[in-house]
């Protein structure tokens, strides 16, 4: 059985092709591929990949991560970057996240959940359990009486040149 | 005895042939044999060893619980185990133990199976090789294969290949016939993926059949709990136990009235196999798609009706997925501040600043860029762009899907991963997230339309590894898309994992001449 390894690759971003293209591409080949191919004819499992690339022209400009957003993240997710390479992994992210933007969704509904069409099970309003609070309680480092105990609140983290996690930026 | 079917074990214990006891004795001595797999962060031997002694007392007097009175099984340490650890393989939540039960566990439990041990994983079931935990990565019990090693030159020590993601240690747990089944969990294909690396049967249900209550959740519109095991059967008997709705879950759903066991009167030649033009993916290997080739002319020659179909959002699901995933990781990940249970910083100067140790302390790279990536694609001058773009999307993929079996179709059959198991140290060359990115591929589009799809091993590569192949089918149509699987496997009929004969210093030897001596492999 002969079969073709794919000619178009694209590493870093493997989602970035169009349909119009794919359908006229993939065929032609598909189509050079059952005459020059001596492997079994009535094999119907697709032949030749059928993905195809996108140019980096059908997507918008990169994204750079400024350090104001660093800041503004960090503070957001409360997790530090760490290091340069952090930010490095969410341009990339970003990159990735970009070939959303080559299909077209005019008009289309968003969807959170695939349940969306049936009505979800609803239990009596009633108490079927509780009086845990003890055993919860024990879960936690530090606690006095019934109450969980946080540092002080109210203050801020510290400014972007006063943390660590910023001298690599 | 370890390498029997739970139908056969179960029997066996039912005749009095075994005892509870005895079998889970030689699943722990099985387990203590294969440690250097790192299948499991915690053996529950002591109550696993009274629980089965329970089952011993049930069964000697006819009044077992249920078909898994006395089995050994084991859970992904994702799952909420009361008095038990329960870890996501995170520092965040080493050393928690949960007050209570998942209902899926709760369930098996009811029915008297031994509960051995929680099984290894990527850091809060992120990845798709099961090497970025707190307690190290997971080896694939292929590797020490005789048809791997025979091959491999290598140092066994250092040439080993990954389990896959993120349910590694499940479905390594299964393969190396510690455990006669265990549960994963499925948000982009975490079950599928490690089922298809190791060789076994790997299901993921429709979304909402099986209850995710103490399933510590990843992407609450998409986990769906798993199940591991070692043939088509099997799955089934588990799938019985765990299916319905739970008040715990509003996201569960009723089961339709399922057969007792998959039906023997099945008839290949009434069903239709569509084969998804877009799952050859580039970078599919030769040999996978060789065994897509021969699986599908299989079908065809026993009669079923196979054609290619079209689902032509399949190669953007995977980046509408990624968004999606680290939009709700970004949430999901909002709990863990160090205060109410799991690792808290000593910290203590300001709230913020503990939240911000703890978490710094607590979470992996992995989970820390998923979550800041998450708030970039949620951010308020993002969220129309980003977020809502990529639930868009999943509309379209789901549609896709609908109007595919609206057709005709009854089963969709594709490949589960590009290639087979890769070597650990290749795997690592690459970070988290480019390989999420390649190896879910043909899994997480499933998730996104909420639809049932099983892997099971069809062949082995030259390399003498598995290579599986996947059926998706029909929401809410578990049962049918089990029946055609079972169909499948007894065509295939894959063989049992066989061990290196000469790794003596590991002491797999004597497990393989037991089971050897047992099975009559």
């Amino acid at each position: 059985m002969r079969l073709t390894h794919p000619r178009c690759k694209v590493r870093e971003l493997p989602a970035l092709r169009t349909f119009t293209s794919a359908r006229r591409t993939s065929w032609s080949r598909w189509i050079h591929e059952r005459h020059s191919s001596t492997s079994t004819p009535e094999s119907k499992v697709p032949k030749m990949p059928t993905w195809e690339s996108i140019a980096e022209s059908q997507l918008p400009p990169p994204t750079k991560v400024s350090p104001d957003l660093v800041d503004k993240l960090e503070r957001l997710a409360l997790v530090d970057f760490g290091s340069k390479e952090g930010v490095d992994c969410l341009e990339k992210a970003i990159r990735f996240a970009d070939q959303l933007h080559v299909v077209n969704t005019d008009g289309v509904e968003p969807m959170d959940s695939v349940l969306e069409d049936r009505a979800l099970y609803l239990r009596a309003d009633a108490v079927t359990e509780g009086e845990c609070a003890e055993e919860l309680l024990t879960l936690a480092k530090n606690t006095i009486e019934e109450y969980f105990v946080a540092p002080p609140g109210n203050i801020p983290l510290p400014q972007r040149e006063e943390s660590p996690a910023h001298s690599e930026l | 005895m370890l390498g029997l079917s739970i139908r056969e074990v179960s029997q066996a214990l039912k005749e009095g042939r075994l005892s509870a006891t005895e079998l889970c004795r030689k699943c722990i001595n099985q387990i203590e044999r294969t440690r250097f797999l790192n299948a499991y962060i915690t053996i529950t031997e002591e109550q696993a060893m009274e629980q089965a002694q329970r089952a011993d007392d049930r069964l000697r007097t006819g009044k077992p619980l249920g078909s898994l009175d006395g089995i050994p099984f084991s859970v992904k340490d994702n799952f909420c185990t009361e008095n038990i650890e329960t870890t996501c393989a995170s520092i965040m939540l080493k050393g928690y133990v949960p007050p209570f039960n998942a209902t899926v566990v709760q369930k098996l439990l009811d029915q008297g199976a031994v509960l051995i041990g929680k099984n290894n994983l990527d850091e809060f079931a992120m990845g798709s090789g099961s090497t970025d935990g707190a307690f190290g990565p997971v080896r694939n019990p292929w590797s020490y294969a005789a048809s791997y090693r025979e091959q491999s030159r290598g140092d066994p020590d250092s040439d080993w290949v990954i389990a896959g993601g993120s349910s590694g240690g499940s479905a390594a747990a299964v393969a190396s016939l510690s455990s006669f089944l265990a549960l994963g969990s499925d948000t982009g294909g975490s079950t599928r993926n490690p089922g298809s690396l190791c060789g076994v049967v790997a299901l993921k249900p429709t979304y909402g059949l099986v209850s995710r209550h103490g399933l510590i959740p990843l992407v609450n519109s998409m986990d769906v709990p798993g199940i591991l095991t070692r043939s088509v059967h099997d799955a089934a008997i588990v799938l019985r136990t765990l299916q319905g709705q739970d008040e715990k879950d509003s996201t569960t759903v009723q089961a339709q009235s399922t057969p007792h066991s998959i039906p023997e009167d099945f008839d290949i030649r009434d069903m239709c196999v569509g084969l998804p033009k877009e799952y050859h993916a580039p970078d599919l290997s030769k040999e996978t798609l060789a065994q897509w080739s021969r699986v599908a002319d299989m079908f065809e020659k026993a009669g079923a009706r196979v054609r290619e179909v079209s689902l032509p959002h399949t190669q953007h699901s995977i980046v509408c997925y990624h968004v999606l995933c680290c939009c709700e990781v970004a949430s999901n990940m909002a709990r863990f501040d160090g205060l109410e249970y799991g690792h808290r910083s000593a910290v203590d100067s300001s709230t913020d600043a503990m939240y911000a140790t703890t978490r710094h302390e607590g979470f992996n790279n992995v989970v820390r860029r998923r979550a800041l990536s998450g708030n970039y694609f949620l951010l308020k001058q993002n969220y129309e762009r980003y977020f809502v773009k990529a639930q868009q999307i999943r509309r379209l993929i789901a549609e896709d899907f609908k109007r595919v079996f609206s057709s005709g179709v009854d089963v969709l059959l594709t490949p589960t991963t590009l290639s087979d198991a890769t070597r650990y140290s290749d795997f690592i060359q690459e970070d988290n997230r480019t390989r999420s990115t390649q190896d879910d591929i043909f899994t997480q589009p499933v998730n996104m339309a909420g639809l049932p799809a099983i892997t099971l091993p069809t062949g082995i590569s030259h390399r003498g590894l598995p290579i599986s192949l996947q059926l998706i089918g029909q929401t809410l149509q578990d049962w049918k898309l089990l029946t055609v699987a079972h169909w499948l496997e007894q065509q295939v009929n894959f063989p049992m994992i066989r061990f290196h004969g000469d790794s003596n210093e590991r002491e797999v030897e004597r497990s393989v001449s037991e089971r050897t001596h047992i099975t009559g492999l």
